[in-house]
C-alpha cells in the first residue's frame, strides 16, 4: 500500500503543494504489526476540504504505524454525536473518531474531535484545535498522536520531524521533514558532503559534519533562524557529533592529538576536554539517554566494538566496557529512548544489517534482510527504527518497529537518501 | 623607489621569488574558530617586468616541479590495501620526493586527504580514512616535512573517485592524496 500524503493534500487544498513536490520522501509500508487494532475514522462534518484534509492524512497517519487496521466509519461523524456503536461493532471497529470543523471568529478553523471506544460505548477523549488552513496537516498529526496514544498507552510520533541528506549530482542538501515525508525544507544546501546530522534535545539545532572546507568540520545550525557556528575545527578531522541529554555538550571525534578520538565540548564550541584514550581508533559516542554512559565504536580489540565509558570520562577511573562480543564488525550505537536497548549495524557474511540488543539480558535480534545497512535512529517512543539502506543501487531510508513486524520503505525519486536522524518529541 | 637601492641582479632573483610565492595561496589557518579563510594575503611590492629566460633545467624542488609530469612530485596519491594503513614499499619513492620537497620548500604546506571504500559506517570510514592520512604523513615527517607543514585530515567514503561496486573499484577509493597549498 503506497501512501502519498501530500497528493491527497494537494488534492483538497492547492496552497498545500509545495514547489518541490517530486523531491518529496514518499513512504510505502513493506510489513505490518500481527494484530493491528480496528480504528474507524468517520468523516468529520462542517467545512468540507479542511474536514476532508484532516481525516485523510489522520488515516494515513495511523496506518502507516502499522499498529491500526482502518474500518469504514459507514457515514460522517460530527464531535458531539453519538456513534452508531451497534453498526460500528458489527463492521469490527473497536474505536471510533469523529470530529467537527467549524470557521472561529478570527477566520481560523476549530477542529472537535471525540474517539470513542465502541465495546464499552464510552468516550476516550474530547481534544479541540484552533489552526490556520496552514497548519492543516500539522494539526491532523496531532490529532492521530491523541487517537495514537488513548489506544496504544505511548505517545504518538506524527507531529515529530526527521533530518536527512539527499545526495544528488554533484549537490548534497541537508532537508528535514515532516515523519511521514511531507513538508519537506532544505536547511543546507553544498558541493560537498553532508554527514551525520543531530538534532538537539529541545528539537530546535542540528549538529553536523560539513565538507564544504575540504575537511570534515562539526557545525550546530539553528533551525528556526537558519544561522549556525562552527562548533569543531580542529587541525585535523571533525566528526561525529552527539548531543548530551542535556542539550549543553557535544561529544565529537577529533584527530588533533593522532587518530580519531572522543572528546567533549559546548555546543558553543568552547571548552575541549578528551573523554577517552586508545592507540586505534573511536569514534560514533553516543550518550545513554540518562546521561550516565557514552557508548562508542572502537577497534582497541583489532575489531570495530561497540563500547562505553563512564560520561564522567576517565576521572572514574572505571575504563571502558566492551558490550558487543559477536562477529567481527558492530558499529553505529544508538540507544534506545528508555535506555533498554542498543541499536547498531552488524557485519553478518559481509552484510551490513541493523541489529537490536537488550541490554539487560545481551540477546541480540537481526532485524532487517538488507546487506548495506547504516544510520539506525530511534522514533522518540522507541517503537519504530529508521535507518539507510540501498535499493538497487540507490540509498533510501526504511523503518523497521524494535520487534521487527512493521516495515516502511522511504525513497525520493531519481536521488540518492541517507544520514538520517529521527527528531525529539513535540510538546 | 627602495628598490633602487638593490643592484638589479638581486632585484629580479627577489621578483622570481615572490612570484613563486604569490602563485600559491597561503596554507589555511588550522585553528579552533571558523571555516578556513581561502583569500591570498596581500604581498606589498612595486613590479616592473623582468624578462628571465627559462632554463631548460629541471630542479626536482623546484615548485614548478609540482606540476611538472616528468617529476615524481606530479603524482599524489598512495593506495593502500583492504582495512590496512601501511604505506606499501612502491610508494616510499614518491613520499621520499615530496618529503625532500617539503623540507627544500619549508613555506609549502601540504593537505593529506585519506579516503575509505563505501562499505560499513561512514564515521568509522571517516576514522579509517583518517589513519591512512596519518601514514602518509608520519612517512613524509620521517623523510624530512616538518609536523607543521602537514595536516593530515579524512573524506571517509565520501569523496569516491569510482562509485562502482567491486574491488576494482575499492582498490581506488582506499587512498591518500597530498595536495600542496593552493590546490585544494
Amino acid at each position: 500500500m503506497k501512501f502519498q500524503g501530500l497528493v491527497i493534500a494537494c488534492a483538497a487544498i492547492a496552497t498545500l503543494c509545495p514547489a518541490t513536490a517530486r523531491a518529496q520522501l514518499t513512504v510505502e509500508i513493506t510489513g505490518a504489526g500481527a494484530n493491528r487494532l480496528p480504528v474507524a475514522i468517520a468523516d468529520f462534518t462542517g467545512e468540507r476540504i479542511v474536514a476532508q484534509a484532516l481525516t485523510s492524512v489522520v488515516r494515513a497517519d495511523l496506518e502507516r504505524s502499522g499498529l491500526f487496521r482502518l474500518v469504514d466509519a459507514g457515514a460522517p461523524l460530527a464531535d458531539n454525536a453519538t456513534p452508531a456503536f451497534d453498526d460500528l461493532k458489527n463492521r469490527g471497529a473497536d474505536a471510533v473518531a469523529g470530529g467537527s470543523v467549524t470557521t472561529a471568529a478570527d477566520g481560523r478553523y476549530e477542529t472537535r474531535v471525540r474517539l470513542s471506544d465502541v465495546p464499552k460505548q464510552a468516550a476516550l477523549g474530547n481534544p479541540a484545535y484552533l489552526h490556520s488552513g496552514t497548519q492543516l496537516r500539522a494539526t491532523a498529526h496531532r490529532i492521530a498522536d491523541f487517537i495514537y496514544e488513548k489506544l496504544t498507552g505511548e505517545p504518538g510520533v506524527f507531529s515529530t520531524r526527521i533530518a536527512y541528506v539527499v545526495k544528488s549530482t554533484g549537490r548534497y542538501e541537508l532537508k528535514i521533514a515532516d515523519a511521514d515525508g511531507s513538508n519537506d525544507q532544505a536547511a543546507l544546501a553544498s558541493r560537498e558532503p553532508i554527514i551525520s546530522p543531530a538534532w538537539s534535545p529541545d528539537g530546535g539545532k542540528l549538529a553536523y559534519v560539513s565538507f564544504e572546507a575540504k575537511k570534515p568540520v562539526v557545525y550546530v545550525h539553528d533551525l528556526a533562524s537558519g544561522r549556525r557556528h562552527v562548533a569543531a575545527n580542529f587541525k585535523g578531522s571533525n566528526s561525529a557529533p552527539a548531543w548530551s541529554p542535556d542539550g549543553k555538550q557535544l561529544a565529537v571525534v577529533l584527530t588533533k592529538d593522532g587518530s580519531s578520538q572522543l572528546y567533549i565540548v559546548n555546543a558553543d564550541g568552547s571548552g575541549v576536554t578528551r573523554i577517552a584514550t586508545s592507540s586505534g581508533i573511536d569514534t560514533e559516542p553516543r550518550w545513554s539517554p540518562d546521561g550516565q554512559f557514552i557508548y562508542f565504536t572502537s577497534d582497541r580489540g583489532g575489531s570495530p566494538q561497540i563500547y562505553r565509558i563512564a560520561a564522567s570520562g576517565g576521572a572514574a577511573g572505571s575504563g571502558a566496557e566492551r558490550v558487543t562480543f559477536e562477529g567481527s564488525y558492530n558499529v553505529t550505537p544508538r540507544l534506545s529512548p528508555d535506555g533498554k536497548s542498543l541499536a547498531f549495524i552488524s557485519r553478518n557474511g559481509g552484510r551490513f544489517q541493523l541489529a537490536l540488543m537488550d541490554l539487560a539480558t545481551k540477546q541480540t535480534q537481526i532485524l532487517t534482510d538488507s546487506a548495506k545497512d547504516e544510520s539506525p535512529s530511534f522514533a522518540p517512543n522507541g517503537r519504530m527504527i529508521l535507518y539507510a539502506t540501498e535499493i538497487g543501487g540507490r540509498g533510501v531510508l526504511a523503518a523497521v518497529s524494535s520487534d521487527g513486524r512493521v516495515k516502511q520503505k522511504l525513497s525520493v525519486q531519481a536521488a540518492d537518501v541517507r544520514e538520517p536522524a529521527w527528531g525529539p518529541l513535540v510538546r | 623607489m627602495r628598490a633602487r637601492l638593490i643592484s638589479l641582479p638581486a632585484l629580479s632573483v627577489l621578483t622570481l621569488l615572490l612570484a613563486a610565492c604569490g602563485s600559491q595561496p597561503p596554507a589555511p589557518e588550522q585553528g579552533a574558530a571558523g571555516v578556513e579563510s581561502r583569500t591570498p594575503s596581500a604581498v606589498k611590492v612595486d613590479t616592473s617586468p623582468v624578462t628571465t629566460v627559462q632554463p631548460d633545467r629541471f630542479d626536482p624542488n623546484s615548485i614548478a616541479a609540482l606540476k611538472d609530469p616528468r617529476s615524481p612530485l606530479s603524482k599524489r596519491s598512495v593506495y593502500f590495501d583492504y582495512d590496512s594503513y601501511v604505506v606499501k614499499d612502491e610508494f616510499q619513492a614518491l613520499l621520499t620526493a615530496h618529503g625532500k620537497f617539503l623540507a627544500a620548500n619549508p613555506k609549502m604546506k601540504m593537505l593529506i586527504q585519506g579516503n575509505a571504500d563505501e562499505r560499513g559506517s561512514r564515521e568509522y570510514n571517516l576514522a579509517l580514512g583518517q589513519k591512512r592520512a596519518e601514514a602518509v604523513k608520519k612517512t613524509l615527517v620521517l623523510l624530512g616535512a616538518r609536523e607543521d607543514q602537514l595536516e593530515a585530515v579524512s573524506l571517509g567514503e565520501e569523496k569516491p573517485v569510482c562509485t562502482e561496486s567491486g574491488e576494482d573499484c575499492w582498490a581506488k577509493n582506499r587512498r591518500g592524496d597530498m595536495l600542496y597549498a593552493g590546490e585544494f
